[in-house]
């Protein structure tokens, strides 16, 4: 790994830690780390009160620890495939080594 | 960057909703031709699709004190253009509205046209524009950042025009602000993983990186 790529990812780690350091102790019940699409569903509420919805999900997850797993789930099948096809990569440019050497 | 089930009126449902059925479709058709001259590929588009699927379920915390996530589209618009990146984004944006009532049905094509079109498409531009110029790493940085910021700041487009009150402008700058601040260290953020990732790619598969022109095209190598 270069120098760039460690600095890459401080800089990473340093975007995401941030807030968690700036907000300490701070939580969703002082109105803090709300989702951006939650909020901005609340602005059409605040601008016209009186537009309804006209549509509904057909299911919703029925609570935060279960929307949660979903999450996971869906975090989890990403990077299942993203790891398999680098392994995959990674095995094809081992087994050429050899020939290439030869 | 999710317009809720039914917080669309329907005209403009059913506007967005006609715009990207026919880049979808142009994407699919894009697709079927990609697969079938580049086989190789397909695990870069896996890959792609995969990237999207993992970064839009990252809800990360942000300096502005809420919380938002990547979009993940600016590797598909690298790789195979926008068109493309519209198919990929399709799939994540049934999933999570399908499974995770994030976004929905009803806004579907809205939530497309921002993340799976005009997202990649100024990624596109971006990737156009600076590629050769920069170092290939902050040319993918950028590209992913600015597709992330075209994706919220289409939304902040669509909602205002759906709800002008008192008018388009103040409505834009109302939505606009409620995205942007969150959403500027968070493209950041978004554009280094990107870049992390291509880096890591293209050490390892450096040969498919060159044929990634004629891979947009669905073209053949020779």
């Amino acid at each position: 790994m270069s120098n760039k790529h460690l600095f890459m990812i401080l800089a990473l780690i340093a975007i995401i830690v941030a807030p968690l350091i700036i907000y300490s102790g701070l939580g969703e019940d002082d109105g803090y780390f709300g989702g951006a699409d939650g909020a901005a569903e609340e602005q059409i509420i605040i601008i016209q009160p009186e537009y309804e919805p006209w549509f509904n999900s057909f299911w919703e997850p029925p609570s935060g620890e279960i929307e949660s797993l979903l999450f996971a789930l869906q975090a989890a099948i990403g990077a299942i495939i993203i790891g398999y096809y680098i392994g995959y990569f990674k095995g094809l440019k081992k087994n050429n080594k050899p020939e290439n050497n030869e | 960057m999710h317009i809720m089930e039914g917080y669309l009126p329907m005209e403009w449902a059913i506007v967005w909703y006609i715009i990207s059925a026919i880049v979808v479709g142009y994407g699919i058709l894009n697709l079927n031709k990609v697969l079938k001259n580049n086989p190789e590929a397909k695990p870069l588009l896996a890959i792609s699709g995969a990237f999207m699927f993992v970064l839009s379920s990252l809800k990360l915390p942000s300096v502005s004190g809420s919380c938002s996530h990547p979009t993940g589209n600016g590797l598909g618009a690298i790789l195979f253009g926008p068109a493309i990146t519209s198919v990929l984004a399709t799939i994540v944006l049934l999933f999570q509205a399908l499974v995770l009532a994030h976004g929905g049905i009803s806004t579907l094509g809205a939530n497309i046209f921002s993340m799976g079109i005009m997202g990649p498409f100024v990624g596109y531009l971006v990737f156009k524009a600076l590629r050769g110029k920069l170092n290939i790493t902050w040319v993918v940085m950028l590209t992913a950042i600015f597709a992330d910021w075209a994706t919220y700041l289409t939304t902040s487009i669509q909602l205002a025009l759906a709800f002008p009150v008192p008018d388009f402008m103040s409505s834009f700058t109302e939505f606009g602000t409620i995205f942007a601040i969150t959403q500027i260290p968070l493209a950041i953020a978004e554009g280094l993983i990107t870049a992390l990732l291509w880096d890591y790619l293209s050490e390892l598969r450096p040969e498919l990186f060159e044929k990634i022109t004629n891979i947009k095209k669905g073209g053949n190598n020779e």
